[in-house]
């Protein structure tokens, strides 16, 4: 069984453009199936606007989806009263794109840890504390850092607090949303290698939403493609890449910049006249799928 | 031939309570006409604030405390204000990462790009505003005429990207300088833009200082590259001898971290 199965996940905004003028809907995901296996680094790629944030924030009911389920270990979220989904939360969480915005400044470091172990009541105050300093220690910030505020950090470390603040429950499943997008190259490459490192040690099951192909490419082990608030290919990583089957995939993957300077350049602009938007995923190899 | 602008010792320092931060730190190099130079480090490294010396262009605290900067034969450095402004937007252009904060957003766009004509002299009104049809046309804009009536609201990030490459080319300058000027964008106007850029520079024997982060915009792009970490120049070299064999030991760190680099070429 799946750890997460996703099945016809549909969100639809509604737009008001105006209090005489009709309203309009928003498909930010039109019926999305996909599974993750337990301990897998999953990957969730597509440009701005295709979904993909929408979809992981409806994976943990930030955003109420429109209709469809949501299964976490074989029992649907979506129908979860308030206080079950708080519990359920405690197995998933994510780690947000922006490590200035996404945590408090007038907090410590040490107390943005602690925050989650005190709203799920979690132990006493020195047991709290404890567990506080081995997180630190588990994403490499010196435990002696939980009294500085937010802004006495590097973006790399804030990242790590914002990671170690997740991981404070022992969640299950980790939706880390542009995690690293916003880090130089150095400091990515080092907090890439935490995940990595986390999801080994912690049997973590990742949900990897990033626009950087690259990136993708070298850390998932499957990858999904969404385009327009619809997965029109999934598959193995490898199989993705190399034999990419939807003509997005193709443009998109054409559009990489290629890091040899002599490697010929094949860009694939994409007509959108050349596919149905609304042609079913259907298998073309074993665990490759694409909407054609 | 001389080259087209030649950077030699250039430091810029900024004062704080905490002490005098060298920013830029003794940096030479040069830009050959055609050319296209790569300016590549991570954030903090000093890639913007050589850009805005070279423009004299830096707000203070920051000060320009030593080097020359010689562009066709002189030094801006010692240039009078009013020939610096001759300079820039005639002689060197500017393109940043962000065209939503570069744009005036109460002026139409054919107006900003007719507006860099007049105010360089370079065309009377209606000239300017033939010019910049013309303008918005070859930056591949389609329906050039009706978009020059747009705000930069009304487009999308690629489109306000290629009215900013517009107002840059308006001029015909020798130089540009673009600040990570795709930085903002998908992946697939990128790869747009970039083209855009290739094709322009090309077509006017443009040279380009390229500023970026991004090694896969190195290798597309630049035909040289210069590595900036702490405000010092580590290395600088053709573009395959820099990417294929770096030699210091930060460029060697800096590639290895970048994903899908060590693994040579895809099939």
């Amino acid at each position: 069984m799946a750890l997460l199965d996703v099945r016809h996940l549909v969100k639809h905004f509604v737009r008001q453009h105006g209090l005489f003028a009709p309203t309009s809907i928003v498909r930010a995901v039109d019926d999305v199936s996909f599974g993750i296996e337990q301990g897998e680094m999953f990957g969730l790629v597509g440009e701005s606007g295709s979904g993909k944030s929408t979809l992981g924030r409806c994976i943990l009911r930030l955003i109420e989806p429109t209709a469809g389920e949501v299964l976490f270990r074989g029992e649907n979220v979506l129908q979860f009263s308030k206080a079950r989904m708080r519990a359920a939360r405690r197995d998933m969480q994510i780690v947000f794109q922006d490590p200035y915005s996404s945590l408090n400044p007038r907090m410590r470091a040490g107390d943005i840890v602690e925050e989650p172990l005190i709203i799920h009541r979690l132990g006493d105050r020195s047991q709290r504390r404890a567990r506080v300093a081995e997180l630190f220690d588990l994403v490499g910030l010196d435990a002696d850092h939980r009294q500085r505020y937010p802004h006495e950090f590097s973006g790399g470390q804030r990242q790590r607090i914002g990671i170690a603040r997740a991981l404070a429950l022992n969640p299950a499943l980790v939706i880390a949303d542009e995690a690293v997008s916003a880090l130089d190259v150095s400091i990515q490459a080092q907090v890439v290698r935490l995940l990595m490192d986390l999801r080994a040690r912690l049997a973590l099951t990742f949900l990897f939403i990033a626009h950087d192909l690259r990136l993708v490419e070298h850390i998932c082990s499957r990858v999904a493609v969404m385009y327009l608030g619809k997965i029109v290919e999934i598959g193995e990583t490898k199989a993705l890449f190399s034999q990419p089957a939807h003509p997005y995939t193709r443009a998109l993957l054409s559009a990489v910049p290629v890091l040899d300077p002599d490697a010929p350049r094949r860009r694939i602009e994409l007509d959108s006249s050349t596919f149905d938007r609304d042609a079913p995923l259907r298998e073309i190899a074993r665990g490759h799928s694409a909407a054609i | 031939m001389p080259p087209l602008l030649d950077v030699q010792g250039l430091s810029v320092t900024f004062a704080g309570d905490a002490g005098t931060v060298a920013a830029v730190d003794n940096v030479s190099f040069t830009i050959e006409p055609g050319e296209t130079l790569g300016l590549v480090g991570e954030s903090g490294s000093g890639k913007s604030v050589t850009a805005f010396a070279i423009l004299r262009l830096l707000q203070p605290p920051g000060r320009i405390t030593s080097g020359h900067v010689v562009f066709e034969g002189r030094d801006l450095l010692s240039l009078p204000e009013a020939e610096m402004r001759h300079v820039r937007g005639r002689r060197i252009s500017l393109i940043f990462q962000e065209p939503m904060t570069a744009l005036n957003p109460v002026m139409r766009v054919g107006d900003q790009i007719a507006e860099a004509l007049i105010v360089h002299d370079i065309a009377g009104r209606g000239e300017a505003r033939r010019r910049a049809i013309e303008l918005l046309d070859a930056v591949r804009i389609a329906d050039a005429a009706q978009r020059a009536g747009d705000y930069p609201h009304q487009l999308s990030g690629g489109m306000r990207q290629r009215v900013m490459i517009a107002i840059a080319l308006a001029c015909h300058p020798p130089l540009i300088i673009a600040d990570e000027p795709t930085t903002a964008l998908d992946v697939t106007v990128q790869a747009q833009v970039l083209d855009l850029i290739r094709d322009l520079k090309a077509q006017h024997h443009l040279s380009l200082m390229l500023i970026t982060h991004d090694f896969g915009v190195i290798a597309e792009m630049a035909d040289r590259v210069a590595v900036m970490h702490r405000g010092r120049l580590v290395e600088q070299g053709p573009v395959r001898q820099i990417l294929r064999s770096p030699a210091h030991e930060y460029t060697k760190g800096l590639l290895a971290a970048v994903p899908g680099m060590r693994r040579g070429d895809d099939p």
